[in-house]
């Protein structure tokens, strides 16, 4: 019997192979009897291919550098393809030298050269494109379910059916502020927010505006929409003349009305504030995607009296427009807003079905959380998007 | 036709992208990429039409002296004068050392940053009206305040250790629940808005043709 210290290490190394031969068995592959390192490799999941990821498990004592090496096909040379780091324990070969459909061979050297840290020559696995993105599968369900949902109350809709909605105070007041203006002999300032028309709020806005612009154009009441894109500009424009045509009232549509300031966020701001302070409009409207510039808008609109309705998605942005607006729309109010204004029965369906996997989500989220809490974290898993 | 045609397109490219977000195969996943840089190129194209806007109006604003003339005068000669200066200095003109470069942090940046600067004085004089205790939900949102404000300073510390754990609490239960109950309503928001958009539901703006 010799020192147990000094048999420790050989103990641990035995150990650590026992369990890298467990994990290599688990992944499904063989541990190699003439080399410490073995290798996983395997075609890169859920990519548009050109991919494939190699895998294995650190040795005792890692080298400072891992030579990675690649051949195509079973014979031919081998060609480093990357020199890694020493603790590194995968390392993902992408890129057009992957070519799609072909066979590769992998193995790693240690670097400075060591005949023990080398793997073994892994199988040949070649990489391909994916029909579908697995982790997406929880989006699907829910795409899905929605569209479901959506023909189903669209049936329902065209068959007579009517659904009762929550009264949203902020969209109601959108034409008593149209009308004060008109009153008041005042123009309306409708802002748009400051993201491009890519953004989904923007396009929200846009629906609005038509509203808006059909609701003013009927009232003969000044409307004035600064925008901060020329995407959106255009948009606008076509939106705003669109309304005034709908509703008669080509003629009265000015050119000047609807106005690309600039795309710079606080120039965008210091033009729409001198705006309000110089033609006091009596009402403003804000809706759209805002960031820093909401509350420097909504003060100004204050200062003025304006009467200011706001709505956003951006959480952030809400407690400002809280406090500084009369009514905001908060989230899908503001989302909800073009439907419920439109009193559209295939719109009002779409609501209808929003509100229908909401209360699913709801469920979802419950029976997520008990399981959670007794240790079951799979279900929870699968509905993550951060996967 | 003139709403028939948009609406087609609109439902073949958003379907598309739609696949697309789901099937990261070249097939699907290069139309969907080429999809957004023709998006980009359009966007790029609308700059020539928003800039000849800016002149329209502003000079159309000189010449009838509207009020405040005199500042559509700088407005202008500012954009010229950008203009000219960045296409003088050619490719180089974003370089650090370009004078298209200098202009702008030495005439713009400071105007920026003076006018994010009013935002602490507009943050005091909404919280002084957000803050008047009026009902027993602004009374629930002034303690609330108050906590987080104390203690996410050192002198909450200083009075009593429970006081900036409330305020950690404050932000990690009571706000956190309810700011996601917001993004879940705002993310079917958003489906709803856009699967109205694809599939041609939403008829409320782009008509001309006499919309609801």
């Amino acid at each position: 019997m010799g020192d147990p210290i000094l048999k420790l290490p050989s103990i641990v190394r035995t150990a650590r192979a026992v369990a890298s031969a467990a994990v290599l068995l688990c992944l499904g592959m063989a541990p190699l009897a003439s080399a410490q390192v073995a290798l996983r490799v395997s075609d890169t999941p859920n990519d548009a291919g050109h991919s494939i990821d190699i895998q294995w498990i650190a040795p005792d004592e890692h080298p400072a550098q891992w030579v990675v090496a690649r051949r195509a096909g079973a014979e031919g040379a081998f060609e480093t393809i990357a020199t890694i780091d020493g603790s590194a324990t995968s390392y993902n070969d992408v890129g057009e030298g992957v070519e799609d459909g072909v066979a590769y061979q992998y193995r790693i050297t240690a670097l400075p050269e060591d005949a023990s840290l080398a793997s073994a020559i892994s199988e040949p696995v070649s990489a391909h494109p994916d029909w579908f993105d697995t982790t997406k599968g929880n989006v699907l369900v829910v795409t899905l379910l929605f569209f479901i949902c959506l023909f189903f109350y669209i049936g329902q809709a065209q068959q007579g059916k009517t659904w009762t909605f929550r009264h949203i105070p902020g969209l109601a007041a959108i034409e008593e502020a149209i009308g004060r203006a008109t009153e008041m002999g005042k123009g309306v300032l409708y802002i748009p927010g400051v993201q491009d028309i890519d953004d989904i709020q923007t396009i929200a806005s846009m629906i609005l505006l038509a509203n808006v612009s059909r609701t003013a154009a009927k009232y003969e009441t000044p409307l004035n929409v600064p925008t901060n894109s020329p995407a959106v500009y255009t948009v606008a424009e076509e939106v705003v003349k669109s309304g005034y045509q709908d509703v008669g009232r080509a003629d009265a549509y000015r050119a000047e009305q609807v106005r690309y300031i600039t795309t710079e966020q606080f120039a965008y701001v210091a033009a729409v504030n001198g705006m309000m302070l110089r033609e006091k409009p009596a009402a403003n409207l804000l809706l759209g995607a805002f960031f820093a510039e909401s509350l420097l808008l909504a003060e100004t609109g204050h200062s003025i009296g304006a009467i200011q309705i706001a709505g956003t998605a951006n959480v952030h942005q809400l407690p400002f427009f809280v406090v500084a607006c009369d009514y905001t729309l908060i989230g899908e109010e503001y989302y909800a807003a073009s439907a419920l204004l439109s009193n559209d029965a295939k719109l009002l369906g779409s609501l209808k079905s929003s509100d229908t996997v909401k209360i699913v989500l709801m469920i979802i989220v419950v029976v997520g959380c008990i399981l959670a809490s007794s240790g079951l974290n799979s279900f929870g898993e699968w509905w993550s998007t951060t996967r | 036709m003139k709403r028939e045609i948009p609406v087609l397109i609109t439902l073949i490219a958003g379907v598309f992208c739609l696949i697309g977000f789901f099937v990261p195969h070249p097939w699907v996943r290069n139309g969907y990429q080429d999809l957004q840089n023709w998006a980009l190129i359009l966007v790029g194209l609308t700059y020539v039409l928003g800039v000849a806007n800016v002149l329209r109006v502003n000079v159309d604003g000189i010449q009838n002296r509207h009020k405040d003339w005199i500042y559509k005068i700088v407005l202008v000669a500012g954009l010229v004068v950008m203009v000219v200066i960045g296409f003088a200095a050619g490719d180089g003109f974003l370089d650090a050392s370009s004078q298209f470069s200098w202009m702008y942090r030495n005439f713009y940046t400071p105007m920026s940053a003076t006018m994010f600067s009013l935002l602490a004085f507009f943050i005091a004089s909404a919280a002084f009206r957000a803050f008047r205790i009026r009902s027993t939900e602004a009374l629930l949102l002034a303690i609330a305040a108050f906590i987080l404000m104390i203690g996410r300073v050192p002198i909450g510390n200083a009075i009593h250790p429970i006081i900036p754990a409330s305020a950690d609490w404050l932000m990690e239960v009571p706000q956190n629940a309810a700011k996601r109950g917001i993004l879940i309503g705002a993310a079917l928001g958003v489906m709803a808005t856009g699967i109205r958009l694809i599939l041609g539901i939403e008829k409320t703006y782009g008509s001309g043709e006499g919309g609801s």
